[in-house]
């Protein structure tokens, strides 16, 4: 392209552009340029560095052979994954117990005072039976299995495993159309949709990246664990013996995280073949050398970055949706609660997919924080009549089995908690990143179109073989 | 007075963010993967009586405009002009972390070079002569191990010397190829002479001839908008951007 040297056009920087393509004759210089840094740094480096023993550097990498190799790589990747659930599920199953008794005798005591001050019906309601126990809830049910998963992920993260999980599924990727990076974005997914998104930025090019976005609500992140853990415990893992228990309910989560990576393989093959149509680019990555983890200061900082700060979020959150449950659950129209009448509305829907109208309340509700679903359907269960007093995880198996559930109901909230759109925070950072109502659009529509379907296919099948 | 600003650049998974850490005093979770830092975060420190703010950029192999992280790094050099630019080296793998090095020096000369995991090249039976580098790339080379807090005193004696201007360093330049020479030289001077000396014109004319699309429209940007009211991410401590 031909261009004047210098002329008096309104942009200087537009005749600088148009000099500098006339001084390099349109040849692409990048290739030279980068050859020639490179040779400058290995001047340097046969200058200032010696090594004593090659082999030596070598040594690091021997863990590498047998955890990124070809026959024990996924196997030792899910016998990891397994045992951590498996950590998860049993350390937390006991405090859970404490803290919701203990909120039980607070909860009593309050009432009592309550009583002494003659406080009216609905303040009690409104505060104690709405705001402390929908709070005292999210605790409980939340706070264990938070404070167990994240150190131990936090401690395989600075072990430097993350980046051998990328390397082994890179094949995956790469043949479903994206990136291998995706991978690790879909790990920080574990952690958190919202953080993972704004991790996708290591991915750098636009297409790979918004398949690893689109695709990232489909592993549970820590708003969603609570329910999958709970329910597969309560209502999967029942026939099995004690002794086996964890380990039952440890293979069904460990069932849905699978469920949800075929799910994430399978929508980006899709939408690389459609909408989002490419090749996919090479990249470099980076097995760095592993690391012993400082262990206290990894165990004491993700319990305060990430534990707190999502339980923190949770009661935030759980609070005044306790009090608006509880309102809604009291005021009646027609012999009816609003909840009630509102729960009835979806509930042909719900039916169909298996599940019920409080449910699909309970999701839509809790679009802010997939932290308050369960909670918020265990406040709609509760103040529809059956008042239960919750302070046990067999009480709240009780308050289900009243309400009409199965084992299909279980396994399709599970599902469809899986699958079904991001939280509004991650959907607030996909439009940040994106700046696209489009996509942001797409990755809520997408998500639930799919839940929709599968637990839909589910029920159905269920319901024709006439397993329930 | 104002505090120095203190930019943090390097490779990923040098350890930037444990040397960010370690001087700051703030305790940002870090990991052992490529690309964990994805949005500059921001803290402060005092070294013998003078502040300094220090941001941590992303984690890049390269500053030519592949991605948005090296975008965010390279805007920053480039147009927030920090005091002082810490490249931070991974000690076990030199040849590679150089480029980076002299890709930052060719952006401004306020730079002091850290060379970390100088506990793990140890291990592995790796020597550095820190001086060698130090005469090759002009500038103040430290050899620092950020984990076991090692040389973090040398480190903030150079880098105060450089905010403070009584060291001016001289980065010896890398010398392309002829034809590219002859090129830089002939655009230099219209850089110059358009752009005067807010930005460096040898990288600006290397930039240019590299025809480098994004590094233009910052560019363009940055000159129409004048005053800087620049939006900047960052991450607040004690609560992070997620949940």
């Amino acid at each position: 392209m031909d261009a004047p040297l210098a002329t008096n056009t309104a942009d200087p920087l537009d005749s600088l552009l148009g000099a500098a393509r006339t001084i390099s004759h349109g040849a692409p210089i990048r290739d030279e340029l980068v050859s020639d840094i490179y040779s400058r740094s290995r001047q340097i480096c046969k200058l200032a560095v010696q090594y004593e023993d090659k082999k030596k550097l070598q040594s690091t990498y021997k863990l590498d052979k047998i955890l990124t190799s070809k026959i024990w790589g996924y196997p030792i990747m899910f016998a990891i994954l397994g045992v951590v659930f498996w950590i998860t599920i049993t350390g937390a199953n006991v405090p859970s117990g404490w803290i919701a008794d203990f909120f039980g005798v607070i909860e009593g005591y309050l009432t009592a005072g309550f009583q002494a001050v003659h406080a009216p019906a609905w303040l009690h309601g409104v505060l104690v039976l709405g705001f402390f126990r929908g709070t005292a809830w999210v605790i409980s049910v939340m706070l264990p299995p938070m404070a167990i998963f994240f150190p131990v992920f936090a401690l395989l993260e600075n072990f430097g495993y993350l980046p051998r999980v990328a390397f082994n599924m890179d094949r995956l990727f790469k043949k479903s159309g994206g990136h291998g990076k995706q991978a690790l974005t879909m790990s920080m997914g574990f952690g958190c949709n919202a953080a993972a998104i704004l991790s996708t930025r290591i991915i750098e090019s636009p297409r790979e990246r918004m398949l690893a976005i689109l695709t990232n609500n489909f592993v549970p992140c820590n708003g969603r664990w609570p329910t999958l853990i709970l329910l597969s415990s309560l209502f999967m893992a029942a026939g099995v013996g004690a002794g086996l228990h964890s380990l039952a309910t440890a293979g069904v989560v460990m069932g849905m995280v699978l469920f949800g990576i075929i799910v994430t393989l399978t929508v980006s093959w899709v939408l690389s073949k459609t909408a989002l149509r490419g090749v996919p680019t090479h990249y470099t990555l980076e097995l760095p050398p592993y690391r012993r983890p400082q262990i206290w200061k990894t165990i004491l900082l993700s319990s305060r970055d990430k534990s707190l700060n999502v339980l923190t979020r949770a009661v935030v959150v759980a609070a005044p949706a306790g009090v608006i449950t509880w309102i809604l659950g009291n005021i009646f129209i027609g012999g009816d609660s609003i909840l009630a009448h509102m729960a009835g509305f979806f509930e042909p829907f719900g039916h169909m997919i298996g599940l019920d109208g409080y449910i699909i309340m309970a999701f839509l509700l809790g679009l802010p924080a997939n932290e308050i679903v369960l909670p918020i359907l265990l406040m709609g269960y509760m103040s529809s009549g059956a008042m239960v007093d919750a302070d046990g995880l067999d009480n709240i198996k009780d308050i289900f089995l009243q309400h009409g559930w199965t084992w299909l109901t279980a396994l399709n909230m599970m599902l469809f908690s899986l699958l079904h759109y991001p939280c509004g925070t991650t959907l607030f950072n996909i439009y940040k990143e994106t700046k696209s109502v489009k996509w942001t659009v797409l990755s809520a529509v997408i998500p639930l179109g799919i839940a929709i379907a599968v637990t839909f296919i589910v029920a159905q099948t269920a319901r024709w073989l006439g397993w329930v | 007075m104002r505090p120095y600003t203190v930019a943090l650049a390097g490779n990923p998974n040098t350890g930037k963010s444990t040397l960010f850490n370690t001087l700051t005093g703030l305790r940002q979770h870090t990991g052992n993967w490529a690309g964990k830092t994805v949005v500059s975060a921001e803290g402060e420190f005092i070294h013998e009586d003078t502040a300094f703010r220090m941001i941590d950029l992303p984690g890049t192999y390269s500053l030519y405009s592949n991605s948005a992280d090296e975008e965010v790094a390279r805007d920053y050099i480039i147009f927030e002009q920090p005091d002082v630019t810490i490249v931070v080296l991974d000690a076990t793998s030199l040849e590679r972390n150089l480029n980076l090095a002299l890709q930052v020096l060719e952006m401004t000369s306020r730079v002091v070079v850290c060379i970390n995991l100088m506990d793990e090249a140890k291990k592995l039976g790796i020597r550095v002569d820190t001086d060698q580098i130090e005469r090759q790339l002009g500038v103040p080379v430290v050899a620092v191990s950020a984990r076991n807090k090692t040389g973090i005193d040398t480190l903030l004696d150079k880098v105060a010397e450089i905010a403070s201007g009584s060291h001016v360093p001289k980065p010896v330049p890398v010398i392309y190829n002829d034809d590219i020479e002859k090129k830089i030289a002939q655009l230099e001077p219209l850089i110059r002479q358009t752009l005067g000396d807010r930005f460096p014109a040898r990288w600006v004319a290397l930039r240019l001839l590299d025809e480098d699309e994004s590094l233009i429209s910052s560019l363009r940007a940055k000159l129409h908008e004048q005053p800087a009211t620049e939006q900047k991410e960052e991450i607040r401590y004690g609560r992070t951007a997620c949940h």
